[in-house]
């Protein structure tokens, strides 16, 4: 794991990173925390500290418009004392602040009462490393973003478009550590171009997200965008109905991140998952296996939950059939499971979720795919996506950006974009192809890795105005 | 903490001058938040934060820069200006035209929000007691499978300081809470909530919020009701009269009126993320937006209502306003800023900048974007109602990325015939253009009915800020609306 100093180096223009903390000043606030507390009458102190140092250029209208660097640093303290326990959070690291947080924590918690079932704080856990932290990401500028901003907005122009979008770059750094001996840190680097291109009355839409800024290319992400909106611009409007859909991947992944808290064992135990009466039953189609995975090349995020468990690979759907939930400490000795370091941070009412879901994909492309469908609609992507029904897991949404007409193999004309009412549960039973997964990212759900699929009877109920 | 907060936003403004910005301003905030959830019985979420810092906003070599650090020191502040500085000068690399603004007076002022009870002073004892015992109220509903309530409290503090001369202070106390049964049976999921789904009521206000709520009085008739909807008849397909209850009717003016407004949606500057808008700058004056009935206005001012988007001044310096957005159904103006006021012929910003905290920048947000009352009387609407559906508490809603095409589902709806309330009916949704069903408005419940809901989760922007927005709503009645869309196959 690369330390977060190297981010201070200067590389061509002024660096946004100066001064994040050192592993050893990280370490040195949660050590001071529980030196404060042992003053006191938490019996059990846990420490979390957050540092966040983000960057990110925002363009519309062919230049830059929103300019915006923050550097957040936040402790959060839970003490827990007599099966009562409570959460107080701070972005003051003075000794006084910390003393105060801890106060707050505890007093927060002697209002409660007794919990019989809250488990004591976790010992000392051992964690598998991944590494995150790009130093080419890291060392970014606004010079550099300002750039690839220019570049594309020079494509857009000459295009006779007009480009929208953003570039983002940044650092975050997280710590816990409790007064049992537990300790876990973790630091990655993030960065994403998001981009727009508007061509009177048409737009179309191409993104891309990773650790690593240089596994994307903004210019090429820019020219894609550019010629699917130009191939939109001369719509026509169909009738809703059934149509077979190739969802691209950033339209599954906004679909499918609405599964999110179906696979957490507290969902199911509260009776408000779709999975509820379904565990080991064939849901979906034989050919989708999901797995949360962490470690997974093309994921991002730290290795431990929050309550510093370590995350655990888990099969969650195995050929169509729920397997698995993911558990936190709480949730699992009520299952009599083990956690599988999905919780979140205590106290909390919703127990865990999965957040690196993986999706086993397939072996074809969007390009087979549009090949082999004689009438149907190639999807770019999907907005304010909605729960309907959240047992039949009906989702409602609009396209958006490109949606075109694929006639005999082959993309004939766009088409005005249209609202969906689709159940996921019959969506993932209707998955005729799918690509190999990759890391989607979209702006519905967090990033997962996902393939394109191609659905067949995918439910459109109304159609908009352009 | 006052002097040391006008002393980082002076440190800041001169720093920023000195490295080059023709412009600056400054917002130190000081965030103080608690939250409380129970679920079956038990305390979920108990919790309380604090956050402070300052955020600077710079115009150099005619572009826009931000910066913000948590570093409240002399160096961390100065530092955090010569970045938005660096930042502003990186944008001229690839700026469209320079930055114009709006002139506008300084003010030097100081102002708090009214409130009777402080609740972050009410003890948590009180406040848990409340929840469990509501929750305890609807456990015993027979069929219920999950009970949640939830309050929160939030006092904001902040310090905006402009190159212009402006130093003001303002305080905000916010109050939330709401509860919510849930009954799994027979493979459906059913939900009611109180006074609002997603968290309640929010207002301007203090605990007298919560006490104004009367749980214990509702929480046994929604259980029931969450109970009951299994057995309910389905929400037919149709196109019919449809009667929004406030609360729907809220999120129904936000989602079709509220966001399409916003000037810099209209501008294209949102066009990559949250969208654009069919209220392109032709339209102004001339679009007929609504019936003639519907008048709706944008008013951050307290005469309005204690609501999620009043205040004093909005964090560009800007005292609030009133805007007519909607006069006897015509469209009559826009949500604008400082940047974006002379484009639409002002020579003024109307108000509407806001921002989530010190560590994001101040963007166009809807204040109190409200339905004025109308004539009707509730039982008289109902009344005169000879077959329609009345819809109450929203469950799912979403609207296309220019505002047209929505499509809503409630938690519960009433069937309406000969003039009575007769039965209820599960799964109730309706869809529609936003024009064509503003316009088939014909009826409008009197102030008696009015209430100013506050939206606290309004999504915007990149890096995303989360905004509370008022919105004053009484039931309204609609003909000709599809029905039922959600659920068709």
């Amino acid at each position: 794991m690369t330390s977060a100093p190297s981010a201070r180096k200067k590389s061509g223009g002024e660096t946004e990173r100066a001064e994040l903390l050192s592993p050893r000043e990280l370490r040195g606030i949660i050590e001071t925390v529980l030196r404060l507390a042992k003053s006191t009458e938490a019996v059990e102190t846990e420490v979390h500290v957050d540092e966040v140092a983000d960057a990110l250029t925002r363009f519309a209208n062919n230049g830059i418009h929103q300019n915006v660097f923050e550097h957040v640093v936040t402790v959060s303290v839970r003490t827990a004392a007599g099966g009562r326990t409570a959460r107080a959070t701070t972005n003051r690291l003075d000794q006084d602040s910390l003393r105060a947080a801890i106060e707050v924590s505890l007093s927060l918690a002697h209002n409660l009462p007794r919990d019989p079932k809250l488990l004591p704080m976790p010992g000392k856990q051992r964690y598998r490393k991944v590494n995150r932290f790009i130093k080419a990401t890291a060392a970014v500028t606004p010079e550099d973003r300002a750039r690839a901003v220019r570049l594309a907005c020079d494509l857009a122009a000459k295009k006779g478009q007009v480009a929208a979008g953003i570039f983002s770059s940044g650092i975050s750094q997280a710590a816990v550590g409790n007064s049992r001996g537990l300790f876990a840190t973790y630091s990655e680097t993030h960065s994403q171009f998001s981009i727009t291109m508007q061509e009177d009355p048409a737009a179309s839409w191409a993104k891309a997200d990773s650790a690593n800024v240089r596994e994307f290319h903004p210019q090429k992400l820019a020219e894609r965008a550019s010629e699917k909106a130009h191939l939109a611009v001369k719509t026509q409007e169909l009738a809703p109905g059934r149509y077979t859909v190739i969802l691209e991947p950033a339209a599954v992944l906004d679909l499918v991140g609405f599964f999110f808290y179906d696979f957490a064992a507290t969902a199911v135990q509260d009776k408000r998952s779709c999975l509820n009466d379904r565990m080991g039953k064939q849901l979906f189609g034989k050919n989708i296996s999901i797995v949360d995975d962490v470690f997974h090349p093309l994921q991002k995020g730290a290795p431990f939950d929050g309550e510093g468990m370590p995350r655990q690979r888990v099969l969650v759907v195995d050929r169509g059939v729920p397997k698995n939930l993911v558990y936190s400490r709480a949730s699992a000795k009520a299952a009599r499971r083990k956690p599988t370091g999905h919780g979140f941070a205590l106290p909390n009412e919703y127990g865990e979720a999965p957040m690196n879901l993986v999706f086993s994909g397939g072996e074809s492309t969007v390009e087979k795919m549009v090949a082999s469908t004689d009438r149907g609609l190639l999807v770019t992507r999907l907005w304010y996506i909605r729960e309907v029904d959240p047992y039949e897991k009906v989702m409602t949404g609009m396209t958006r950006d490109g949606l075109f007409l694929v006639e005999n193999g082959r993309v004939t004309s766009a088409v005005k974009n249209f609202r969906f009412n689709q159940s996921l549960i019959e969506m993932l039973r209707n998955v005729e192809l799918m690509s190999p997964a990759v890391r989607a990212t979209g702006e519905e759900s967090f990033e997962m890795v996902v393939p394109a699929m191609k659905v067949r009877d995918f439910h459109f109920s109304e159609v908009t105005k352009f | 903490m006052a002097n040391s907060m006008w002393d980082f936003c002076t440190n800041a403004l001169d720093t920023a001058k000195l490295r080059g910005a023709s412009y600056g301003d400054v917002r130190a905030m000081h965030l103080r938040q608690r939250d409380l959830t129970t679920k079956n019985g038990q305390v979920g979420t108990l919790a309380q934060s604090e956050s402070i810092g300052i955020g600077v906003r710079v115009l150099a070599n005619g572009a826009w820069g931000f910066a913000s650090t948590d570093r409240l020191t002399r160096e961390g502040v100065a530092a955090c200006a010569a970045q938005a500085v660096s930042i502003a000068k990186a944008s001229a690399l690839a700026k469209r035209s320079n930055v114009v603004m709006a002139p506008e007076k300084a003010y030097v002022d100081s102002w708090q929000s009214p409130f009777r009870k402080d609740p972050l002073e009410i003890p948590l004892e009180t406040q848990l007691a409340l929840l469990l015992a509501a929750d305890a109220e609807m456990c015993k509903v027979k069929g219920i499978t999950l009970t949640e309530t939830n309050m929160q409290f939030r006092k904001i503090d902040s310090w905006f300081a402009s190159s212009i001369g402006s130093r003001i202070h303002q305080r905000k106390v916010i109050s939330g809470c709401g509860i919510g049964a849930t009954s799994f049976q027979g493979g459906e999921i059913q939900k009611r909530s109180y006074p609002n789904s997603f968290g309640g009521q929010h207002a301007l206000e203090g605990y007298e919020l919560v006490e104004s709520l009367e749980l214990m009085k509702h929480a046994p008739v929604i259980a029931g009701e969450a109970a009951a909807l299994h057995a309910a008849a389905q929400c037919p397909e149709k196109f019919g009269t449809l009667i929004l209850a406030g609360n729907q009717l809220g999120l129904q003016i936000h989602e079709s009126i509220g966001h399409p407004i916003e000037l810099d949606r209209v501008l294209g500057q949102e066009a990559n993320f949250a969208g654009t808008s069919f209220l392109t700058l032709d339209q102004l004056n001339k679009l007929k937006y609504a019936s003639s009935i519907v008048n709706v206005v944008a008013d951050a001012r307290l005469d309005h209502g204690q609501g999620l988007g009043t205040f004093a001044y909005d964090d560009e310096g800007v005292p609030a306003q009133c805007t007519d957005i909607i006069k006897d159904g015509k469209f009559r103006g826009y949500l604008s800023n400082r940047e974006t006021a002379h484009l639409v012929g002002l020579d003024r910003s109307s108000g509407t900048m806001r921002t989530e905290s010190w560590n994001r920048l101040p963007i166009i947000r809807m204040t109190n974007v409200s339905l004025l009352p109308g004539t009707w009387d509730y039982d008289d609407l109902i009344a005169d109602t000879p077959d329609g559906i009345l819809m109450d508490t929203n469950r799912s809603w979403s609207i296309d990325d220019r505002r047209y095409q929505f499509q809503f589902s409630t938690e519960i709806g009433w069937e309406i015939k000969g003039g009575k309330k007769v039965r209820m009916l599960k799964n109730p949704s309706y869809s529609g253009i936003t024009t064509e069903f503003w316009n088939s408005c014909d009826a409008i419940c009197k102030f008696d009915d009015w209430t100013l809901w506050g939206t606290p989760n309004c999504g915007k922007g990149q890096p995303m800020q989360t905004m509370g927005t008022g919105h004053g709503a009484a039931p309204a009645r609609f003909r000709n609306v599809r029905i039922g869309t959600a659920f068709s196959k």
